[in-house]
C-alpha cells in the first residue's frame, strides 16, 4: 500500500517536471514575444533590452529553465508579465472559480447519467428506452461550446432568466474570505448570494455537464444490460428482489468500472473545456485567464496554468483509481 | 403422501423459431426424492428446470400442461404467491459457481439476502444462521469466509456457499442445474455427496439436471430420460441402469467410459438407434424431432 503510494507520487513528480519542460521549451520556440506585447510602439532598443533582462528573458534556454525550476521548488511561480502580479496568487484567486464550475458540472453529469442509465435499464423493451437512446445520441453529438451558445440563445436572449456573464452580481458584497463563492455563501447561509452565484453558474455547468452525462449514460446502460443477465442477478431475482434493487445492489457496482475510468478521462477533458466555456460566459476562472495569458504571450502565467492543469489531471486519476478499488474488491490487493 | 411435484403433459415452444421444445412431458417427484433429469444438449432438461423456477427466456412460452407443486398449479398461481414460493420453498443450485456469486459483494451479504428479506431476520440472527449453514456444508473458518469476497474462494468453496444459500430457507424442492459440470472431477464427488447429505438431512426433494449418467448413478433415486423435448424412459435409477427398457437408454449407458475397463474403448450411441427413435417420436408427437 505504502509502496504503491510512493510509486504514484514519484511518477506524479516526474510527470509534472516533464509537462513543465515541454511547455517551457515550446513557449520559447514558437514565435511571439511577451515584451513586444507590452511595450508601446517606438520604444528604444535599450528599453526593450532592459525589460528583457528584468524578466530574465535574456539568458539562454537552459539557464532560464533552471532558474524557473529552482524558483518553483521554493514556491515561487514567478510574476505574470501582463498582469504584473505573482502567478501563484493569481492562480489561488481564479482556480476556486473553475473548480466550483468543474465539480458542479461533474455532479450534474454523474447524477443525470446515473439516473438515466438506471431508468433506461428499468425501462428496457418499452417505448422509453429508444427515447432515452435518441436524446442521449443528441447530447453526445453536440460539443460543450455549442451547448453554451444554444443556452445563451435560449435562456439569455429568448427567455432571459439567467445572467449571461460573470460569476456574481457586483452589487452583492458579502465580504467573501475565500474564493469558493458557491460553497462559502452556502456555508454562511447567505442565500441571496448563493442563489446569485448558482444562477451565474447554471448555464456553463449545463454546457459542460451534458456531454459528460451522455457519455456516462451510453456506457453505463450497456454495462448494466450485460450485468443484468448474469447468474448472480438471476439468483437475486429468485430471492425476490425488486428490479430497482437488482440494478442498484447487484448490477451497478460490477457494471460501473469502465464508466468510472472513462468518466475520469472525460472529466479532465471537461476541465480543458472550461477554457472555451468560461470565455463564452466571461466567467473569471483559470480557463478564461489562460486564453488571455496565451494572447499576451504571458510566459510565466501560461507555465503556471499548465502545471496547474497537469496537477489536476494527476489528482483526478488518483481519485478514479481509489474509487475503482472501492467498487471492485479484486483491485484492492497488490 | 401426495407427490411434492407433478408435471402433467407440459409443452413449450420457442416463438422466434416456431419450434416445439417440450412435448407433453409428464413426471412426478415424491417428497425427499432425488430425481435425475437426464438428456443431451437440447433435450429439454434445462427448459423444465427453468419452467419450475419461472425463469424461462422471454422467447419461450408454455403452450400446455401444468406444473403442480404441493397441489398448487405454479403456472396458474398469481405472481405474488409465486414470488413467495420461489427462492424460499423452491430454490436453485446454479451451474457455474464462478458467475453465480456477485463479485462485488461479501459472501455474508449474499448468503443472508433471503433470510433477511423472506424470513425477516435481523443482521445478527442472519449472521448466526449463515455461520451454522457454512459449518453444515463443511467450510472451515466460516467467519473468514463470510467476510470474504467470491474471488478469494476456490470453485469448490463457492459451490458449497451456493448450496448453503439454496438450503438456507429450508426449501422443499431444490433444482440443481448441472451443479458439478464446472468443477474438476475430485471436487465433483465431494459436492455430489454434500448435496445428497443436505437433501437427506433436510428431507428436501431435488430435481437434478445433468447429462452425466455417472452422476445419476451416484445421487439419484429415480431418472427421467429426455430426448428432443420428450420423455424416453423414466423409473428408479437402479432398475433403469441395470435393465434399460429403451434401445437409446441402453446405448447411452454403453457410451459411458468405464474406469474399471479402460481398454474397452468408447462406444458412441449408434446412428441407427437415434434415427429409429426420432422416426418413432416424430410420428407420436406429429412434429420433427
Amino acid at each position: 500500500m505504502i509502496v504503491s503510494v510512493i510509486n504514484r507520487l514519484v511518477v506524479a513528480a516526474i510527470t509534472l517536471v516533464g509537462v513543465g519542460a515541454i511547455v517551457f521549451v515550446l513557449l520559447r520556440v514558437v514565435p511571439g514575444d511577451p515584451i513586444a506585447m507590452m511595450i508601446s510602439p517606438g520604444a528604444s532598443p535599450a528599453d526593450i533590452a532592459a525589460l528583457r533582462a528584468r524578466y530574465g528573458l535574456d539568458a539562454d534556454l537552459a539557464t532560464q529553465f533552471w532558474m524557473w525550476l529552482k524558483a518553483l521548488l521554493s514556491g515561487d511561480f514567478g510574476m505574470s508579465i501582463s498582469l504584473r502580479r505573482g502567478v501563484l496568487s493569481l492562480l489561488a484567486e481564479r482556480l476556486p472559480a473553475t473548480l466550483e464550475l468543474a465539480f458542479a458540472a461533474l455532479a450534474l453529469a454523474v447524477a443525470l447519467g446515473l439516473f438515466l442509465a438506471v431508468l433506461g435499464t428499468l425501462a428496457r423493451r418499452t417505448v422509453c428506452e429508444p427515447l432515452i437512446d435518441a436524446l442521449n445520441g443528441l447530447a453526445l453529438a453536440v460539443p460543450d461550446f455549442v451547448w453554451a451558445l444554444a443556452l445563451v440563445l435560449a435562456f439569455g436572449v429568448f427567455v432571459p432568466v439567467l445572467p449571461l456573464s460573470g460569476r456574481i452580481n457586483p452589487s452583492i458584497d458579502e465580504g467573501f474570505v475565500t474564493h469558493f463563492y458557491l460553497i462559502e455563501s452556502l456555508l454562511r447561509l447567505k442565500l441571496t448570494a448563493f442563489a446569485d452565484v448558482a444562477s451565474h453558474m447554471a448555464m456553463p455547468v449545463i454546457a459542460l455537464g451534458l456531454p459528460l452525462a451522455a457519455v456516462i449514460v451510453r456506457l453505463l446502460k450497456e454495462a448494466l444490460k450485460e450485468a443484468m443477465v448474469q447468474d448472480y442477478v438471476l439468483l437475486a431475482r429468485l430471492k425476490g428482489m425488486s428490479e430497482l434493487r437488482l440494478i442498484l445492489q447487484e448490477a451497478l457496482r460490477n457494471a460501473i468500472g469502465p464508466t468510472l475510468a472513462l468518466t475520469g478521462v472525460q472529466f479532465t477533458f471537461l476541465i480543458g473545456g472550461t477554457v472555451i466555456v468560461e470565455r463564452i460566459f466571461s466567467y473569471p476562472g483559470i480557463g478564461n485567464m489562460a486564453v488571455d495569458a496565451v494572447i499576451n504571450r504571458d510566459l510565466p502565467l501560461i507555465q503556471g496554468l499548465v502545471l496547474m492543469f497537469g496537477l489536476i489531471f494527476i489528482l483526478v486519476n488518483l481519485a478514479v483509481d481509489a474509487l475503482a478499488a472501492f467498487f471492485n474488491p479484486r483491485l484492492r490487493h497488490g | 403422501m401426495s407427490p411434492i411435484l407433478t408435471i402433467e403433459r407440459l409443452s413449450a415452444r420457442v416463438q422466434s423459431r416456431d419450434q416445439e421444445i417440450l412435448s407433453k412431458v409428464s413426471l412426478s417427484l415424491e417428497r425427499g426424492e432425488v430425481m435425475g433429469l437426464v438428456g443431451e444438449s437440447g433435450a429439454g432438461k434445462s427448459t423444465i428446470g427453468k419452467a419450475l423456477l419461472g425463469i424461462l427466456p422471454r422467447d419461450v412460452v408454455i403452450t400446455g400442461g401444468a406444473i403442480r407443486y404441493d397441489g398448487r398449479d405454479l403456472l396458474a398461481l398469481p405472481a405474488r404467491e409465486r414470488r413467495q414460493l420461489l427462492g424460499a420453498e423452491i430454490t436453485l443450485i446454479p451451474q457455474d459457481p464462478q458467475t453465480a456469486l456477485n463479485p462485488g459483494r461479501r459472501i455474508e451479504a449474499q448468503l443472508t439476502d433471503g433470510l433477511r428479506m423472506k424470513r425477516g431476520l435481523s443482521g445478527t440472527q442472519a449472521h448466526d444462521k449463515a455461520l451454522a449453514l457454512l459449518e453444515e456444508v463443511h467450510i472451515r473458518e466460516p467467519e473468514r469466509v463470510l467476510a470474504a469476497y467470491p474471488h478469494e474462494l476456490s470453485g469448490g468453496m463457492r459451490q458449497r456457499v451456493l448450496i448453503a444459500a439454496a438450503f438456507a430457507l429450508e426449501p422443499r424442492l431444490v433444482i440443481a442445474d448441472e451443479p458439478t459440470t464446472a468443477l474438476d472431477v475430485t471436487v465433483q464427488k465431494q459436492i455430489l455427496r454434500l448435496i445428497r447429505s443436505m437433501q437427506e438431512a433436510h428431507g428436501t426433494a431435488v430435481v437434478f439436471v445433468t447429462h452425466d449418467l455417472g452422476v445419476v448413478a451416484q445421487i439419484c433415486d429415480s431418472v427421467t430420460l429426455l430426448y428432443g423435448g420428450t420423455v424416453i424412459e423414466a423409473g428408479p435409477t437402479a432398475n433403469m441402469l441395470v435393465h434399460p427398457g429403451h434401445p437409446y437408454t441402453r446405448a447411452l449407458i454403453d457410451a459411458c467410459p468405464r474406469y474399471d475397463r479402460p481398454d474397452a474403448g468408447l462406444h458412441p450411441v449408434p446412428d441407427g438407434v437415434i434415427s429409429a427413435m426420432r422416426r418413432d417420436l416424430s410420428q407420436r408427437y406429429g412434429r420433427p424431432v
